[in-house]
């Protein structure tokens, strides 16, 4: 099949998702850790383990992302959501001192999508956020694009596992053009 | 008296710490980590940070999947039951609503209110669900134009529902006006030559009897059925498209 027919929807650039983009719909499949602020009436099926009708205020639970950004309001009548781990405070010093090392894709394979993402919802941390988001994309970027030129001779498999799904995809258009420029030369 | 032990912390320095501590840290990372771990003994239930909860729209997304799974442009079978159920889903999550609004205005419950945005948020998280898979596909569809021409191999039309098959023949008239339009009185195919051709000459098969033949340089070359030449490509193309010569590919 010819690569170059099949034009998909591309992810959405910053804050923003593309409605018919496939990666965005998976994106925003992941679950956050919230707590709801207000009860859900009638929904207490969902839990699996209470007989409760309702879903009380004050559950703990993990919404998807969008979910929590459907019901999400500045003043924090329904819900409140908390940072995932990767985006905390420990793991930001761990991207500040080397972000090189870190599995990516382990560590939730939309690190950059799902980051961006939590900027909605108005933490304040949000600057610091975003600047380590934007600092590993950065310390990466040299060796993503490093080991995508070397892919044609070598085996980077290995490299590949720890990429997260951005990273992956622009590997993958750069292999691609690598190697149509490896058959005209 | 709680024993003393030795671990490795997140920066994988040594700290000493008692025991209990750090099997509730183990107990704490390990139950936190694993979502889905179903079940936790009750004395360590207070570790656990959230309840499993199942959520709306898991068939949707399931279908999304099934087409992000093939990256390349095939496209797979329609999935008309999975379109089916989610369907369903969604007119069953409406009718709860309608009768939650009306009991909300009627009676005015407004703690009735954030169900009603929960569901309200999942209607419109399948209706976005079943688009892009409906998009996606007809993005798939009209690839295939441009890969396999205008009849498509009866293993990809089975792929097909009736109304993509309808959507593709109107894509390939569509394309067909526009390149009747351009390129002067015949018209210009231009889902010829998606590639650079390699040479200028190509190997042809006569299929029919077609005559003399003139060629740029003045030569003149009868066409005989079943005779082979060495001819340029630009003059061989509108014979090629109209079935009088084949090309030869060795």
């Amino acid at each position: 099949m010819d690569l170059q027919s099949y034009m998909p929807v591309p992810p959405g650039i910053r804050m923003e998702e593309n409605f018919f983009s496939l990666d965005d719909i998976l994106l925003s499949h992941e679950r956050l850790p919230c707590r709801t602020e207000s009860a859900f009436p009638r929904l207490g099926f969902l839990e699996k383990s209470s007989e409760t009708r309702d879903i009380p205020e004050g559950t703990k639970m993990e919404m998807p992302l969008w979910l929590a950004k459907g019901l999400y309001e500045r003043k924090r009548q329904v819900l409140s959501v908390e940072l995932p781990k990767v985006y905390r405070e420990e793991w930001r010093t761990v991207f500040g001192a080397d972000p090189i090392v870190v599995d990516l894709h382990k560590m939730g394979p939309y690190y950059y999508g799902l980051g961006s993402q939590m900027l909605h919802f108005d933490s304040p941390e949000n600057p610091e956020i975003a600047n380590t988001i934007l600092q590993t994309f950065i310390g990466r970027f040299r060796r993503t694009m490093d080991s995508s030129q070397n892919a044609y001779n070598e085996d980077t498999s290995a490299l590949v596992e720890r990429l997260d799904c951005l990273e992956r995809s622009l590997k993958w258009v750069t292999c691609m053009y690598v190697c149509v420029i490896e058959r005209l030369v | 008296m709680s024993l003393l032990t030795l671990r490795r912390n997140f920066f994988n320095v040594h700290v000493i710490t008692t025991t209990k501590i750090y099997r509730e840290n183990c107990l704490r990372w390990y139950i936190g980590d694993l979502a889905s771990y179903d079940f936790i003994p009750k004395k360590y239930r207070h570790l656990s940070a959230t309840n499993k909860f199942t959520m709306f729209c898991e068939k949707a997304v399931e279908l999304i999947r099934e087409l992000h799974r093939m990256g390349d442009g095939q496209l797979p079978a329609f999935n008309e039951d999975g379109i089916r159920q989610v369907l369903e889903e969604m007119k069953a999550l409406y009718e709860q609503n309608q009768t939650d609004v009306n009991e909300a205005k009627t009676e005015g419950k407004s703690e009735l209110i954030p169900s009603i945005k929960f569901r309200h948020s999942c209607l419109l998280r399948n209706q976005r669900c079943i688009a892009a898979y409906l998009y996606d596909r007809l993005l798939r569809i009209r690839a295939l134009r441009w890969e396999y021409g205008s009849v498509l191999p009866t293993t990809i039309r089975f792929h097909m529902c009736a109304e993509e098959m309808e959507w593709f023949n109107q894509y390939k008239k569509s394309l067909a006006t526009y390149m009747r339009s351009i390129g002067g009185e015949e018209g210009l195919d231009i889902t010829q030559d998606m590639k650079p051709p390699k040479s200028l000459y190509i190997e042809v098969r006569c299929l029919k009897d077609h005559g003399e033949f003139e060629i740029d340089d003045g030569t003149v070359i009868l066409l005989k059925k079943n005779s082979q030449h060495f001819l340029p490509r630009w003059k061989c193309e509108q014979l090629i498209r109209q079935g009088v010569l084949e090309h030869v590919i060795s």
